[in-house]
């Protein structure tokens, strides 16, 4: 039979049921790279014996370490054990390392010969369009590209689905407001939309996902955690996230900030505003005198409370901002069916409000002053409205959504491949070749 | 006397000296009272309600009841003209640093004479720290006042009387500010306050405002992280930085990550995706510009984002920026109005105040004066007596700069009558009287700032000549010529100094020039001359317009106006054609019906209102259409003032039955009378203003342009007629 070159998503397709390992997804980020790499567990000697020997030193090399060079890490404690998916079960690894090491990374893939796998690498993040052309010519490698927010929130659903090793994926604040008595509770996303995403990466994007396939990026700001790791080590000469974050827990940003009460004497009666609530961010460093008499904990903490308060402010002025989306509601309340002639009734404002913000992003990561902070924030200016819900795999979301689009990556995609008449050709070849019948394969096609 | 700074300036070098003396400064002290304080951080602005003494020309008519025939006054003049004392309220304000508080209180104290003041009112950070100061020196118990009530009272008042308050920046056009029409309503409306920290406050009536939100990244979060990050320490110097930065160095853009632009959400590749991304990621040394820069860009674009998230959620679109952090720097303007821009897609647009370092001087002013109801009145600002909007660009020559930095005045007039827009005008909030904009229009102004210097020589001598008999008039008339020309000079530097600089705005400003060296009318003698001869020949002119026949004793009534409004400028005959010729379809609508009541506005004295207007009108008053004449209520050129034309309007109603006189205030009478056609004559009245104005009712606009420059401007040769009739599209559908 002669060799016909197929598109890669064709060539996923034709591996259905049986995709060639293998299967990873990454998200190229800003700062940094997140890699979800799936161990199948279910290897049959038949299978051990066909692999092919550079597919199992990557194996291998993943599993065994969990430090990659000087900066990569595996982190151990998310793993998902036991997942079952495409009828393979395996353990779920989440790996991450800076952008800055992109062409290492890249050279490796050259190194273990990547390209003679029978995969398809796909990336989201905004890396996946900026290495592509790297990818290509260092490492004969083709990427598939995908939406970033697509990624997201799929990958989001996705891990919130099947849990995390039995427990809640999803957690958030008792008593956000009682400093003390403030305790992290795991909770079901139950009705989960209409819902406001957060994602806090270098810089920030928000969505308003009104139901799986239904959201708008609302807006985004630049002050994320690149802002805070940026301007920490610019003004304490720190080097690193870790680092940064060490520093802010020891440090006291009222050294910084100047508060309410550093300017009326008390609490702003006049407008409500307490005492504590801070002024101006940095306000203080106005003075000479203060600025020597700090330490570089007491900036990190600053930092760290300015970036996350500013992203809380937006992040709440957007819940309240936005409308909800009619149709969306229905669903979510289940309204099914209603004939196109009925009127429906119209649902106040007040009800199509945003409830839920989930808060997720690398910055969040060890990083418990931002995720208490957060829930403080929506708790207090909303006066109890708005509920703050974080993710314990707080910045991988877009590296799993990459992931589950290898497992079926002729779907639609916004930003990605879009079906053309060439898939079309390839499908009806693969058919014609493959005899590929089955109902969930043709899911891959749906939007035939 | 010279005020010195007596605190350490650190490294500051400008010269600090006051190098105007202190009593042009704080002026009008003997009578002053009503005193506010607003101290912020680095300015005091000091506010005060004085009276102000000046010459007024009154014109005063002789008794000729005694006479039975015109004959019989010949060569007596009609009425006396006599300069008197009147008295007029005056607002001060006063804007320093606050190294010069404790000189300046001193200052007022030894000059602070016939006042019952006991009391003055404080606002401000640094109200408090400077409490003791101030009750010490000025033996005045300090009062304070609550900081954001200032504020929005200052800001009310400044929207309301100011024209040309609000403006938009544009850094890359032609003209840097673009300043906005006065709305009748200025609620509701947002206020962005950026001092240290932000505030955002919804006003929605004069003492109705919420304060809906906020941000502690402020102007304090510039200066403070800026000074930590180029250990720069003065707010000046850290914008002089960031004017000078790229912030593309230190920033991580859309294209960092993606290479190019993220197309499928419509993010440029320029867009910034972190600030200070890059100092995270890289190891290099950022120079302090670059920091300062991106500093700038994250503050300026997250207040904007946040304002802009208020101004959707309560439906709001006028949204005025202030505080510090704004102040009249044109780096911060910019970055602001970029911000607003790109959040809301063009929808909201950033406006800032001329006055607004002032707002919490003069609220606190407002809180204490409130017995006095100043808000009943409508004030003006006296170009005189006040400094301008000094712009701080760094492109500007650095005397400018340095003046902004030391003093800075603001005086406002009480004005005779509250101001109200005519109920003719078809839209009140696009009424723009201006027919061009000399701030946008450089050759334009190039043309009126000559025309203006190389006229003030012809001002000083007639301003001498009205006052013969004072032996310092030529003293104070060179004074004049300094300040207008000085004026002059900063208007050609910095047309924006007063709003939208104008032909209007410019004679405005020659006036209250003269009027602060006691120049109440220059005209008034010529004008008296004037009227008396044109006197002598209205009833001849009357009597031989009635032998005409009716079509052309309509032509003879409109040449005549016309005629009389070029005799000024000593014109032998009007240019052929026209250059905007309405006359037929006139004609064709005095064949109808008469018009209920027209209101006139007049322009000139002698032959023009005698000769010209009075035989106009009296055929309207024939035809049945009641005749409202309006006129200015103080001296301009030779234009006819308010009480001169009701002496002439009782002189001539003596001696011809058809005139009768009518008083009362214009805007009730339009609306009592059913106004039902507009008549507004003159260059002043009819092409540099109002020559676009929409009415609701029928109009004629007519002048004679007697300036080649406009006139070819407007495509034709000087002594150019225009005689211009409108009808609104509405009302023509009628007919």
């Amino acid at each position: 039979m002669s060799k016909i070159t197929l598109p890669a998503y064709a060539n996923v397709y034709i591996s259905e049921g049986k995709k060639p390992f293998p299967w990873f997804g990454m998200d190229i980020g800003g700062t940094l790279v997140k890699l979800v790499y799936f161990e199948p567990k279910d290897i049959t000697a038949e299978e051990e014996q066909e692999e092919v020997e550079n597919l199992k030193s990557i194996r291998r090399y993943l599993t065994s370490n969990t430090a990659y060079g000087k900066t990569g890490v595996r982190d151990v404690h998310l793993e998902l054990r036991n997942l079952t998916i495409c009828g393979r079960t395996g353990n779920l690894h989440f790996i991450r390392f800076p952008t800055v090491a992109m062409h290492r990374f890249i050279q490796m893939g050259r190194d273990k010969h990547f390209s003679s796998l029978h995969t398809t690498l796909c990336a989201t993040g905004g890396g996946a369009y900026k290495f592509e052309n790297d990818f290509r010519t260092m490492a004969d490698l083709e990427l598939l590209k995908l939406d970033e927010l697509d990624c997201l929130i799929q990958g989001l659903l996705y891990i919130d689905s099947v849990g995390f090793n039995g427990h809640p994926e999803c957690y958030y604040f008792e008593n956000p407001s009682d400093t003390q008595n403030c305790i992290k509770r795991p909770c079901c996303l139950d009705n989960l939309f209409p819902m406001l995403l957060v994602n806090i990466g270098s810089g920030v994007s928000i969505l308003a996902v009104n139901e799986k396939d239904s959201y708008k990026r609302v807006t985004g700001t630049s002050l994320g955690g690149g802002t805070f790791l940026g301007l920490c080590c610019l003004l304490t000469g720190c080097e690193t996230f870790e680092e940064a974050l060490e520093m802010a827990s020891k440090g006291d940003s009222t050294n910084v900030d100047k508060l309410v009460k550093d300017i009326y004497g008390g609490d702003y009666q006049r407008f409500g505003l307490q005492g504590s609530a801070v002024a101006s961010s940095f306000g203080h460093m106005m003075s000479k005198e203060k600025r020597d008499s700090i330490s570089k904990e007491d900036l990190a903490r600053a930092t760290l409370v300015t970036i996350t308060n500013n992203i809380g402010s937006i992040a709440r002025m957007c819940a309240v901002n936005e409308p909800g989306d009619q149709a969306a509601l229905y669903r979510a309340f289940r309204v099914y069916r209603i004939p196109s002639e009925q009127k429906l009734p119209t649902i106040s404002r007040e009800y199509m409000k945003i409830e839920r913000v989930v808060f997720v992003g690398n910055f969040l990561r060890i990083n418990t002053v931002s995720t208490k902070l957060l829930a403080y924030a929506m708790d207090f200016w909303s006066k109890g409205q708005l509920k703050a819900l974080f993710l314990e795999h707080e910045g991988y979301f877009g590296a799993v959504g990459a992931f589950l689009e290898l497992l079926k990556s002729a779907k639609v995609r916004r930003g990605g491949v879009k079906p053309d008449s060439l898939s079309m050709q390839a499908f009806l070849l693969c058919q014609a070749m493959y005899h590929v019948t089955s109902p969930k394969s043709c899911l891959a096609f749906e939007y035939f | 006397m010279a005020l010195s700074g007596g605190a350490d300036r650190g490294s500051h070098s400008m010269d600090k000296s006051i190098t105007l003396p202190p009593d042009e400064i704080f002026r009008n002290l003997e009578n002053a009272k009503r005193f506010a304080i607003d101290i912020g951080g680095s300015l005091t602005k000091l506010a005060y309600y004085s009276t102000v003494q000046h010459k007024v020309a009154k014109v005063r008519s002789f008794d000729h009841s005694a006479k039975v025939s015109l004959q019989e006054t010949d060569g007596d003049p009609l009425y006396e003209i006599s300069v008197q004392e009147e008295i007029t309220a005056r607002l001060h304000f006063i804007k320093f640093e606050n190294a010069y508080i404790e000189t300046c209180l001193d200052f007022i104290k030894d000059h602070l004479v016939n006042t019952e003041t006991k009391v003055i009112k404080a606002t401000g950070g640094g109200a408090y720290k400077f409490k003791d100061l101030i009750e010490k020196k000025l033996k005045l118990k300090v009062d304070k006042e609550d900081e954001m009530t200032c504020l929005i009272k200052g800001c009310n008042f400044v929207l309301k009387n100011i024209p040309h308050e609000a403006f938009v920046y544009a850094k890359h056009a032609d003209s840097e500010f673009r300043f906005q029409n006065t709305h009748p309503d200025i609620f509701p409306y947002l206020l962005i306050n950026i001092g240290s920290g932000v505030s955002i406050v919804k006003v929605e009536a004069e003492d109705k405002f919420e304060r809906i939100g906020g941000s502690s990244i402020g102007g304090g979060t510039f200066w403070g992280l800026g000074a930590l990050l180029t250990k720069t320490k003065r707010f000046d110097e850290l914008l002089q930085l960031a004017s000078k930065g790229q912030h593309t160095n230190v920033d991580m853009l859309v294209k960092d990550i993606y290479g190019g632009a993220y197309g499928s959400l419509g993010l440029t590749g320029d867009l910034i995706a972190s600030s200070f991304g890059k100092s995270a990621t890289t190891d290099k040394e950022f120079s302090k510009e670059d920091m300062a820069k991106s500093l700038l860009h994250m503050i300026s674009n997250d207040i904007g984002q946040l304002a802009c998230l208020y101004a959707k959620l309560h439906n709001l679109t006028r949204v005025y920026f202030g505080g510090f952090f704004i102040r009249g720097h044109p780096v911060t303007m910019h970055t602001i109005t970029y911000s607003i821009n790109f959040f809301t897609k063009g929808e909201v647009q950033a406006l800032f105040l001329r006055h607004e370092g002032y707002l919490g001087a003069i609220g606190a002013f407002l809180k204490g004066a409130e017995e006095d109801n100043p808000n009943q009145y409508s004030w003006g600002e006296n170009y005189a007596g006040s400094s301008g909007l000094m712009s701080v660009s760094p492109d500007l020559n650095p005397v400018q700069r340095a003046r902004s930095g030391t003093f800075d005045m603001l005086e406002m007039d009480r004005l005779e009558r509250q101001l109200v827009n005519l109920p003719l005008l078809q839209d009140p909030t696009s009424y723009i009287p201006d027919t061009v904009d000399l701030t946008e229009d450089a050759l334009a102004r190039e043309y009126w700032l000559y025309c203006f210097e190389e006229a003030l020589d012809g001002v000083v001598k007639r301003a001498i000549a009205s006052q013969k008999d004072q032996p310092e008039a030529a003293e104070r008339a060179e004074k004049f010529r300094q300040k207008y020309c000085h004026k002059l000079q900063t208007l050609r530097h910095q047309p924006f100094a007063y709003g939208s600089l104008t032909v209007r705005s410019l004679l405005d400003t020659r006036e209250h020039c003269l009027n602060e060296f006691n120049f109440p009318d220059p005209y008034s003698k010529i004008k008296q001359k004037e009227n008396d001869m044109a006197l002598k020949y209205y009833l001849k002119v009357v009597k031989s317009f009635e032998e005409l026949s009716w079509e052309q004793r309509q032509f003879t009534l409109v040449k005549g106006l016309l005629a009389g409004n070029v005799f000024d400028w000593g014109a032998k005959a009007v240019s052929e054609p026209w250059l905007v010729d309405a006359y037929n379809q006139w004609i064709e609508r005095l064949k109808g019906p008469p018009h209920k009541c027209a209101l006139f506005f007049v322009d000139n004295s002698g032959i023009d209102i005698i000769l010209g207007v009075f035989p106009f009108i009296r055929e309207l008053l024939i035809r049945g259409t009641e005749v409202v004449l309006a006129s200015n209520s103080g001296p301009a050129l030779n234009d006819v003032t308010n009480s001169e034309l009701q002496i002439l309007t009782e002189r001539i109603a003596a001696m011809d039955p058809v005139i009768h006189r009518l008083d009362k205030v214009l805007a009730t009478v339009v609306r009592e009378r059913g106004t039902d056609l507009v008549i507004i004559e003159g260059m002043g009245r009819a092409i540099h203003t109002n020559y676009y104005a929409m009415l609701s009712c029928e109009s004629l606009k007519l002048a004679v342009i007697k300036n080649s420059w406009l006139a070819e401007r407007l495509g034709g040769k000087i002594f150019s007629v225009v005689f211009k009739y409108e009808v609104p599209s509405k009302a023509q559908g009628q007919h």
